[in-house]
């Protein structure tokens, strides 16, 4: 993975150091909180309900076992023992004190991590797909591609104070785990009829209260060309992108508004401008990038199938598992272990310091010191011989990270929502839990199959509920917390913003309709290779409607 | 029996924390030790507390809240503000009502 090098161990160090006079003159009254809040933000460092909250950023989801092992300290020693993993790749700390912020974020720096653009209207921590490295299906690893933009974006000056946030992913597969397709741009590693590396361009997609699908802006744009072309998009968006509407302020806007058509014609002028420019990225750059992320050497370990074999004999659970939460390595004899956070009835993307110690220390003994975290709030051991899984599947189910759901509706998306979030307008993560509860029974979900379940607790969509195959918008209504349904969003290589499928519910009615929802699908299903968000596509919502608010009342 | 009324609430600087005031003891950390006043009198010299805590610095995002009186003190009538008050319904060991 990606070091730092002499440049980036001084601007980090001189980040904190700065940050660190900051918050002195800050508690000192030197400076107000007007004066201080945006400060504050460009660390990562907000306000919530309850205390401080400090993002820190992990660029495209990838940890070593040292950087996992510091944040469970940071959890132990200056939060409450857990952090949250969010759906940015990123892990949130819900209780620092103020004046333990520059201590946090020196041990961040020490570890190589920081919690710079993760707030503010910047480019901000670039995601990729977690399974990048290792997985089949891809063209080459798209995380050099993420850690050149992230080079390239950290404080950069001219885009440092955009209309509004920006936020980029990358993927090298046609499975597109990493949801390109709701980024202001996003980027599919590909290979053209010659064999070169480049990339299918996407820009405007995003969800809060506009959701929008980007729209494909150039079929290919060579590596070369990756910083010189994202200049031209970032410029045409800083030129034109609207300052005067903040919930009309994103890139995805100003598509809209210019239409296709005309925002490609200016970003071509743009880029005719500077294509040659300093920007082009020389080939033994891309090379000496890659070279951080060259895979680990993976001895040969036959004996795996025979190891597996055993162990599924004696632990159907373990069985279950490797079929659910395990996935096909480049290496025949490895697999991806996705590790997930999503015990039955637990909170959505929240580890302990004990569990975050664990993984550091699996990821050690069995997973080649790699690390990931996906956007979808889980763990992620990229590199495990099959022939440790059983043992790595006993430790982790000692520790409560053995939930074979990878996928399942129990995989519930869910932001903080009204427990943590100041702009939150109702809870998103009891109901996370109480649905999980609903459906708890492994093998129902298993017959239930692919089912992708999002919730978010506001308009703002952290919980990525319009491309949920099931999403779920907590809204106030009255005074009371009130869940809008909507169905057939998706966020993969199809990707479609979900459809609203009637009146909204009460949090007590909601577990019950969702099994109707569930029901519904079931009932009507041709087999069961139809996934739900086959059968929603093909069926429509009249039959959930009809389902969940009656005939007669659906006709009205 | 409850009478609607208004406590003042803000975020302790330095660590962030929610705390409600009181006439005699100045900032506390719990809802029900706070004061709430209803007359027009007694919400005008509150929002001098706000405008004055806002000056000195020491404490963010001061603002008036709806609460009701009950017999254990002052509690606020918005969910939000109840979850400020007592902690994340989801963790009831942190916060308020964990102690």
């Amino acid at each position: 993975m990606y070091r730092y090098d002499e440049f980036d161990h001084a601007f980090v160090g001189a980040r904190v150091a700065e940050f660190a006079d900051q918050v002195a003159r800050r508690v000192s009254g030197d400076i107000t909180e007007d004066q201080f809040k945006p400060l504050r933000l460009m660390n990562g460092v907000y306000l919530q309900l309850h205390a401080y909250m400090l993002r820190v950023a992990i660029p495209y989801g990838t940890l070593s076992p040292k950087q996992m092992r510091r944040l469970a300290h940071i959890a132990r020693v200056y939060d409450k023992g857990y952090g949250h993993f969010t759906t940015r790749q990123n892990i949130q700390f819900n209780w620092p004190a103020l004046s333990n912020t520059p201590k946090i974020l020196a041990e961040l720096a020490d570890v190589e991590m920081h919690a710079i653009q993760t707030s503010g209207n910047c480019i901000r921590n670039v995601t990729a797909d977690h399974f990048a490295g290792a997985t089949v299906d891809e063209v080459a690893d798209p995380r050099p591609y993420a850690e050149i933009l992230r080079q390239w974006s950290s404080i950069h000056p001219e885009f440092s104070y955009l209309p509004r946030k920006f936020k980029i992913a990358v993927t090298a597969s046609d499975a597109d785990r990493a949801a390109i397709q709701v980024h202001d741009i996003g980027l599919k590693l590909k290979r053209n009829d010659q064999g070169q590396l480049g990339f299918e361009f996407y820009v405007g997609g995003g969800q809060g209260r506009t959701p929008m699908v980007a729209k494909l802006v150039s079929d290919f744009v060579a590596e070369r060309d990756l910083l010189s072309f994202t200049t031209a998009v970032m410029r045409v968006y800083n030129l034109y992108g609207r300052r005067d509407n903040k919930y009309k302020a994103r890139v995805k806007i100003l598509v809209h508004e210019l239409g296709l058509e005309t925002f490609k014609k200016e970003v071509e002028a743009e880029w005719a401008i500077i294509r040659h420019s300093e920007l082009v990225l020389p080939a033994q750059d891309i090379a000496a990038i890659k070279a951080y992320f060259t895979p680990p050497v993976l001895p040969d370990r036959p004996e795996g199938l025979l190891a597996m074999a055993d162990a599924f004999q004696v632990d159907a659970h373990f069985k279950a598992w490797v079929r659910q939460n395990c996935n096909e390595h480049t290496h025949p004899d490895y697999a991806i272990v996705t590790i997930s956070l999503k015990a039955i009835g637990a909170i959505p993307g929240d580890a302990s310091d004990v569990q975050m110690d664990v993984v550091a220390d699996l990821a050690e003994k069995f997973g080649h010191d790699e690390i990931r975290v996906s956007h979808e709030q889980n763990l992620v051991l990229p590199h495990v011989a099959k022939a440790d899984l059983p043992v790595l599947y006993a430790v982790l189910a000692k520790h409560q990270l053995a939930e074979s759901n990878a996928g399942l509706i129990s995989d519930i998306i869910a932001c903080p929502g009204l427990d943590y979030c100041a702009l939150a307008t109702a809870r998103s993560i009891p109901i996370a839990q109480a649905i999980s509860n609903r459906f708890a029974d492994l093998e129902h979900q298993r017959n239930i199959g692919e089912l992708k379940l999002k919730i978010s607790g506001c308009i703002n969509a952290c919980g990525h509920h319009h491309v949920g195959h099931i999403g779920i918008l907590g809204i106030e209504k009255r005074g009371e917390e009130h869940y809008q349904v909507s169905l057939g969003g998706a966020a993969d290589a199809a990707t479609q913003v979900g459809e609203i499928v009637g009146p909204g519910f009460s949090a007590d009615e909601l577990p019950e309709k969702i099994e109707v929802i569930v029901n519904t699908y079931l009932a009507h299903r041709t087999s069961n290779d139809e996934r739900f968000i086959d059968y929603v596509r093909r069926a429509g919502l009249d039959p959930f409607k009809a389902a969940l608010y009656g005939q007669e009342e659906y006709a009205i | 029996m409850s009478t609607a009324s208004k406590a003042l609430t803000a975020n302790r600087l330095s660590d962030g924390i929610a705390v409600w005031y009181s006439n005699s003891q100045g900032w506390v950390d719990r809802v029900v030790d706070a004061d709430c006043v209803s007359t027009k009198e007694e919400i005008a010299l509150f929002e001098i507390v706000a405008a004055q805590a806002i000056l000195a610095g020491q404490h963010c995002d001061v603002v008036l809240i709806d609460v009701e009186m009950t017999e254990d003190g002052p509690r606020p009538l918005k969910l939000r503000e109840r979850i400020r008050a007592e902690g994340p319904t989801i963790r009831l060991d942190l916060g308020n009502q964990a102690a």
